[in-house]
């Protein structure tokens, strides 16, 4: 292994790569090195400290800012953010021109400053990130948005940051549609909420008067589709997440569940149970057609378009047990793809197409995988007594999935929470929700 | 002193001899009503069972995965459809559950396969179906919140409960 690594230092002497910087980071393998990286907190004068004050009561929102760089990096699993104590250059100078003698000696790689200010209602953020090794600046970028949208501008930066020493579109920017849960294991109540990725800005969008399960963002975010049991008829709804109107999805005389957006937008997919049996239909809701997909005297459920909308996964008990399909999009050429040991289930296309992530049951554990979409490369990420439900980060480079806990002999000590693990397996990181968790759902970019 | 120490010792082994019969006792206990509580991974005991009228259980109950009905379930079923015959005025609701080991999008199938699994035998037994209707529930109404296989086979039931 150490040798390994002289080898290829060696080749980045040898072969510099074009653009000449001399960090980058490699997300494709397990990291046990992450990138030492210093988030030096974000320059404001005394006056926009004083005005930023009133506006929205932070003593110093550049420190702020930089504290969710800090949060966003370190939950990549990808960055090693470093102590702000041990920074021995001012943030308004670092900005200028920082000494990069200074921060090579506290072992930062990567240096992240930037400067706040505050004018005519707007507040304005600019940032730069520095190669501390190679002393240059890697990047340079100035927002302008309303105040009270300063948490986006922390994760907008990381987006940046991540994009431009990954080569990868970042996932920082987004937020998770949830299931918040309270209450004892028998008499669950559960509402649907929403919260930034870094579980801040927490919102609930229903009272709990009713169940509600599977929410799922639509390629916009705009508007969610969910199972609620409104007056005890589990149906497919539609909610407005701005206006909060909701609907039901079509006129089905049975049970609708499992709801996905098609990636247009332009589709609800979801399975219709009647007479003990469940299909997968579709619906387009411009002009409410409904189609059947699957016809099959087996549950066909959890169905989820590939990101070019020309294939669906789904699973089915077909076989006599369930296991993981794809077909065409109008249910031609149904081809089953898991072959595993054990049961598959809720199959999940990868945003970048390349595989699908699903939740597979084994001699009483619960795993969350990949496979390609062919059904090889099976990979394991986690094993737990109970998970399920993966949801791809817009990039696809990390699920969100929940987790539940075993009770003991009283039947007490339930938990539901929200986890995520990135591609690699390594990385598993506990997402801190108000509540009780489940059913998590990941945005595409706001920004884009 | 000596008489201490045999005290002592004595009393010692009274001790343990009394915990050693508790965890004894303890644990026959267990093992018999689990073993009486279910045959073949199908709950076979009555804890949870309430009653449509006297002699008339409300419930039955599942194997892992599976919608098939066992004699049992089928006896309770055909208890079911005598009273109904019986009290025509009365509708119901056939509520499908299943065990928290499976997918929650999955369990709803399962559960809504289970109730018509019930629906269907009260309908072979002349109750008319426009008197029936299903809901499924997947695992998200446990009776028993306990993460063992006892608990989950009390839990993968369906219920019939009156709908006025």
């Amino acid at each position: 292994m150490k040798n390994l690594k002289i080898f290829f230092i060696l080749l980045f002497y040898l072969f510099p790569n074009k653009s000449f910087s001399l960090i980058e980071v490699d997300i494709t393998r397990g990291n046990l090195d992450p990138l030492p990286i210093a988030v030096s907190p974000l320059f404001s004068n005394e006056k926009t400290k004083i005005n930023l004050k009133k506006e929205l009561d932070l003593d110093d929102l550049g420190l702020e800012i930089s504290k969710i760089i800090d949060n966003n990096l370190e939950q990549s699993g990808l960055f090693n953010p470093l102590s702000k104590d041990a920074f021995l250059q001012e943030s308004d100078i670092a900005h200028l021109k920082p000494r990069f003698e200074d921060w090579s000696l506290i072992k930062a790689q990567a240096l992240i400053t930037g400067k706040v200010s505050f004018e005519e209602e707007k507040l304005r953020v600019e940032f730069r990130l520095w190669d501390v090794l190679a002393g240059r600046e890697m990047l340079a970028l100035a927002f302008t948005t309303v105040p009270k949208n300063w948490r986006r501008v922390g994760h907008i930066i990381t987006d940046k940051v991540y994009e431009r020493l990954t080569g990868e579109t970042g996932y920082f920017d987004t937020r998770i549609i949830y299931v918040s849960e309270e209450g004892p294991k028998t008499k669950r109540i559960k509402k649907l909420a929403i919260m930034d990725q870094d579980g801040f800005n927490n919102k609930y969008l229903t009272l709990g008067n009713e169940l509600v399960l599977t929410p799922r963002f639509n390629p916009t975010n705009q508007m969610v589709t969910y199972l609620s049991y409104f007056k005890n008829l589990p149906r497919v709804y539609l909610l407005d997440i701005e206006t909060g109107i909701q609907e039901v999805v079509g006129d089905f005389p049975g049970m609708t569940f499992a709801p996905r957006f098609s990636p247009d937008g332009k589709k609800i997919i979801m399975s219709f149970a009647k007479d003990g049996n469940s299909d997968i239909y579709t619906m387009d809701l411009e002009n409410r057609i409904v189609q059947k997909i699957t016809n099959h005297p087996s549950i066909d459920t959890s169905p989820s378009y590939s990101p070019d909308g020309k294939y669906i996964t789904f699973n089915s008990d077909r076989s006599g047990y369930q296991q993981i399909y794809v077909m065409k999009n109008d249910g031609k050429n149904v081809k089953r793809i898991s072959f595993g040991k054990g049961l598959y289930g809720t199959p999940v296309w990868s945003p970048r197409g390349d595989l699908i992530a699903f939740t597979k049951l084994h001699k009483g554990k619960f795993y969350i995988g990949v496979m390609r979409t062919d059904g090889k490369g099976e990979r394991l990420l986690t094993e737990n007594y109970y998970q399920e439900a993966p949801s791809w980060s817009p990039n696809g480079r990390v699920l969100i999935f929940y987790r539940e806990t075993k009770t003991d002999n009283k039947g007490q000590g339930f938990s539901a929470k929200l986890w995520s693990i990135d591609l690699t397996g390594y990385n598993e990181r506990l997402i801190e929700t108000e509540t009780d968790a489940s059913d998590p759902s990941w945005s595409s970019l706001l920004s884009n | 002193m000596i008489f201490n120490k045999t005290y002592r010792n004595t009393i010692l082994i009274l001790i343990l001899s009394l915990v050693l019969s508790a965890c004894a006792t303890k644990k026959t206990s267990t093992t018999t009503t689990s073993s009486a509580q279910m045959k073949d991974d199908v709950y076979v005991g009555t804890d949870t069972v309430k009653y449509l009228a006297d002699g008339v259980p409300d419930r039955v109950f599942f194997a892992t995965n599976e919608s098939i009905l066992t004699t049992a379930a089928r006896d309770t079923l055909r208890k079911q459809a005598a009273w109904l015959r019986k009290n025509s005025g009365i509708n119901v609701v056939v509520e499908g559950h299943a065990d928290e080991r499976g997918t929650r999008e999955y369990n709803l199938a399962l559960g809504e396969r289970r109730a018509n699994a019930a629906k269907d035998y009260l309908m072979t037994y002349g109750v008319s179906s426009s008197r029936i209707s299903v809901i499924s529930y997947g695992k998200e109404r446990p009776v028993d919140s306990g993460s063992n296989p006892l608990s989950w086979s009390k839990n993968r039931r369906s219920v019939t409960v009156k709908a006025n």
